[in-house]
């Protein structure tokens, strides 16, 4: 299949997937039963798939989707009324009679779904995996592989959480002004994690569609709450990175730290995308993790790009975030940064609060951190014994034999 | 949707509470309660666990144990219902406690027929 054609059947798939996260949304919110709203456009949507990406794409994406459910939908009454089995059934029917009288005016609750997705009574770790379900119709196998547990276990949390939202009384609502930030935070980092995934594991299959879920998932909620900050310093971080994916690996598919890559393979436009949106959101009130984790990115871009020293600028920003978050994460970022600035020692001084961390004992970041500035002050053995720790932590191969040839020097 | 509010302490804590204050203001969120209208009713409250008889018959054989059902910090202690909108309401209502400084609220929906 040539580029051109393979883009279009990508974008087909794209409209596939938003029209039926549009109508599982909008279903969804009148009955919170999800598992229904899913059985009703299931195979509408797997049709879809197939017709779309060879065909065009319809010019009422809804409806066409909406046509090919009621054909089930008259299937299911004559079961219904032949055998009067199924239990299922009349819910089926009621769905898609609903989508009929609605379809003229579908309002869009993506984000009241989403909302419900990343709810506090729903399990942290399923938050993600349910989002992209629902609203990309992802399946259970696909989310499991990008998420590295057994297709039986995610689909068991998938049901679960379903069964919660149904049953416990999750609302479909965008939470009030009061609960806003911290049930923000949560679809914030659903997103964060989606694409946090896909990042770690390259080459996964699953991770290349994932990343186009989680960008295009940041772009939806920025476009839908376009007063809030930290969606868009959200997406700012995720395009910023996403700008370094093909120069993250040289030739022989080793690992490139930011320092040694070609810059020219950068992607500049995702680079001015993540610019404007950084500058939106400072100008947009509240600084917050984001958009502080975006500024570090815009730093060190500019640190490549134009070649001016802003070390200093970076290690304040670091500041910032250790003091907002309190997270190990940051504070290990941070001593790298003071590194940079002030030299090893400086940077292992700044390690020291986090030493003894039970939280970093198994990050591999830290132990590849720890290992390099340790072998810049010089104290080679100890360096050795932490890089052999970072390798013993990695899952990645490339990642690995970074590691080794450091240890070998 | 209703449900049920299940108020579980801890009992040390709860012994170290400033008590005057503490019922005072379980007075005024019972009156908040009687307030809500229908389908909400007053928290009503348990003497404590060390009172508590468990039963239970096995193959037909019955066993009394002196004690609560599970021994663990937090206990039992009383419960109030609800019926609001949605689960994001009746969290409301579960700070709104005051035993939740004390323990835990545990939310229960009830059992509906549909």
């Amino acid at each position: 299949m040539g580029g051109e054609a393979s883009e279009a059947a990508k974008a087909a798939e794209r409209v596939a997937r938003e029209s039926y996260g549009r109508l599982i949304a909008f279903l969804a919110a009148r009955t919170r039963d999800v598992a229904a709203a899913e059985d009703a456009l299931a195979e509408a949507f797997v049709a879809a798939l197939r017709v779309w990406p060879l065909e065009g794409v319809p010019g009422n994406p809804d409806a066409w989707l909406l046509t090919v459910a009621r054909r089930r939908h008259i299937d299911a009454v004559r079961q219904w009324q032949s055998r009067r089995v199924a239990d299922e059934q009349p819910a089926l029917v009621n769905h898609v009679s609903a989508l009929e009288d609605a379809l003229d005016d579908i309002p869009d609750q993506r984000l009241a779904l989403m909302f419900a997705c990343a709810h506090p009574a729903i399990e942290r770790a399923t938050h993600a995996p349910l989002i992209l379900q629902t609203l990309f119709g992802l399946s259970a196998a696909e989310i499991a592989a990008a998420f590295l547990v057994s297709p039986a276990t995610m689909s068991q949390r998938l049901v679960r959480a379903k069964t919660r939202i149904k049953d416990t009384g999750i609302p479909f609502h965008i939470p009030d002004r009061e609960q806003l930030p911290e049930r923000l935070d949560a679809v914030l980092e659903a997103i964060y994690a989606a694409y946090s995934k896909a990042w770690s594991e390259i080459g996964e299959v699953a991770s290349a569609a994932l990343v186009g879920e989680a960008i295009w998932l940041g772009r939806l909620i920025v476009s839908l709450l376009p007063e809030e900050p930290e969606p868009k310093g959200l997406l700012a971080l995720i395009l910023y990175t996403e700008a370094r994916r093909s120069a993250r690996r040289g030739p022989r598919d080793e690992y490139l730290p930011l320092e040694k890559q070609d810059v020219t393979l950068w992607d500049e436009a995702l680079i001015r995308a993540a610019e404007t949106l950084l500058r939106e959101a400072s100008a947009g009130g509240a600084t917050g993790r984001y958009q502080i984790e975006a500024a570090i990115q815009s730093a060190h871009s500019a640190r490549r790009l134009i070649g001016i020293d802003n070390r200093a600028a970076v290690v304040a920003l670091y500041d910032h975030l250790l003091a907002l978050t309190g997270s190990p994460v940051a504070a290990l970022n941070r001593a790298a940064a003071v590194s940079e600035l002030e030299g090893p020692a400086a940077g292992l001084a700044a390690l020291e609060p986090i030493a003894g961390d039970r939280r970093v004992a198994d990050y591999q970041p830290y132990w590849a951190t720890r290992g390099h500035l340790l072998a810049l002050a010089g104290r080679k053995e100890e360096a050795r014994a932490a890089f052999t720790v970072a390798v013993g932590l990695s899952t990645d191969s490339a990642v690995r034999n970074y590691l080794r040839s450091l240890i070998a020097h | 949707m209703r449900f049920m509010m299940l108020i579980h302490h801890d009992e040390e804590a709860l012994a170290a509470a400033p008590k005057q204050e503490l019922w005072a203001d379980f007075g005024a969120f019972n009156e908040a309660l009687a307030k809500a209208g229908a389908g909400f009713t007053p928290g009503e409250r348990l003497q404590g666990s060390k009172l508590a008889t468990t039963v239970r018959l096995r193959s037909g054989r019955k066993t009394v144990l002196d004690g609560p059902y599970a021994d663990t910090k937090e206990q039992f202690a009383g419960y109030f219902m609800i019926d609001v909108p949605d689960l994001d309401a009746a969290i409301k209502w579960a700070e709104r406690c005051p035993s939740v400084k004390y323990g835990a609220i545990e939310i229960r929906p009830l059992w509906t027929r549909d």
